[in-house]
């Protein structure tokens, strides 16, 4: 009986707080439902016996994450607020068939299949002993191309955020002793403007040497 | 009312549909961002709940690696709007065609 409260409670925060990620107004508004909805999902997480996901749901999602949305919603300003533009009718109906279609399709695909109860699992389902235990063996390989990605990603965010004050791209002239862009890095930097762009310069050799005939 | 794998998976079709109204119609990066984690905590949601009616740990760990790759998406995603907001003065994913052709 809790069991069916909790999850109608969770399930109806779940849902209700989606709707405010996606009509609110404000980005700020529409970050923190997100969070409420996340927190949500956690608890039919838990419901689902996966507590190690649900804590790794709320520390990695609703704490590191959605903080980096918020700063970048903060330091974005008034910039992050939504354009001002009327969605045309068609593309609110197109919008509304598509979501729609999906939930009905997918909900009368449920309802119609009798599914029954669940497996029974011991105590010991959705731990880390026994999450680690799979993702170690069965799916390392996984488990490896996941790190190399989040590898990739952090390399890719601090290329992104760089920052070095340079003139842009069509306006050659502003800073006329400046060395001209690099052929290679042309396309990079008509992209994402020349502040990002890295030319690699060889350190001189004669640093080192004269190191070495300081220390000889 | 007992509450069975088909509950759960009815509320992530819910989160997901309406993450997909929000790809939509919405028109900030950001926002967009927003309702796709959304469409991916739905699909997380779908592959714990399978993983709890079939007793195993493999939607699980599914589940694991598809938050990596959320968070992976966020940062690229996150670095790719501030890039766009220091040279223009409007973010509008309708605007932003300089790849386009």
């Amino acid at each position: 009986m809790t069991y069916d409260i909790v999850f109608v409670i969770a399930s109806a925060l779940a849902v209700i707080s989606a709707l405010g990620v996606v009509l609110a107004g404000n980005p700020f508004h529409s970050a923190l439902s997100l969070i409420m909805n996340l927190v949500a999902l956690a608890t039919l997480y838990l419901l689902l016996q996966a507590d190690f996901l649900a804590a790794a749901q709320v520390i990695v999602y609703a704490g590191a994450v959605m903080i980096m949305f918020l700063f970048v919603i903060a330091y974005l300003g008034g910039r992050a607020d939504e354009p001002t533009r009327d969605v045309p009718l068609w593309q609110l109906g197109a919008a509304v068939l598509a979501g729609g279609a999906i939930v009905v399709e997918i909900v009368v695909a449920v309802a119609t299949e009798a599914f029954g109860d669940g497996k029974h699992v011991s105590d010991q389902f959705g731990s880390p002993a026994a999450i680690s235990d799979t993702f170690f063996s069965t799916y390392l390989l996984a488990f490896e191309a996941t790190s190399i990605l989040l590898l990739v990603a952090a390399v890719g965010g601090v290329v992104l955020g760089s920052r070095r004050p340079s003139p842009r791209v069509d306006e050659p002239d502003a800073f006329p002793d400046r060395a001209p862009v690099p052929k290679e890095l042309e396309l990079q930097a008509a992209v994402m403007g020349t502040e990002t762009a890295f030319p690699v310069t060889h350190v001189p050799p004669r640093q080192s040497r004269a190191i070495e005939e300081h220390e000889g | 009312m007992h509450v069975g794998v088909e509950y759960f998976v009815s509320v992530s079709a819910m989160v997901f549909g309406i993450g997909l109204f929000g790809v939509f119609t919405r028109r900030s990066p950001l926002i967009l961002l927003l309702s796709v984690e959304l469409m991916l905590n739905a699909c997380n949601l779908a592959l714990i709940s399978f993983a709890r009616y079939h007793g195993t740990n493999d939607g699980q760990v599914f589940a694991l690696v598809v938050m990596g790759i959320a968070a992976s998406e966020v940062v690229v995603g996150l670095g790719l709007v501030v890039a766009v907001a220091r040279r223009k003065a409007n973010l509008d994913v309708d605007r932003m065609t300089a790849l386009k052709n």
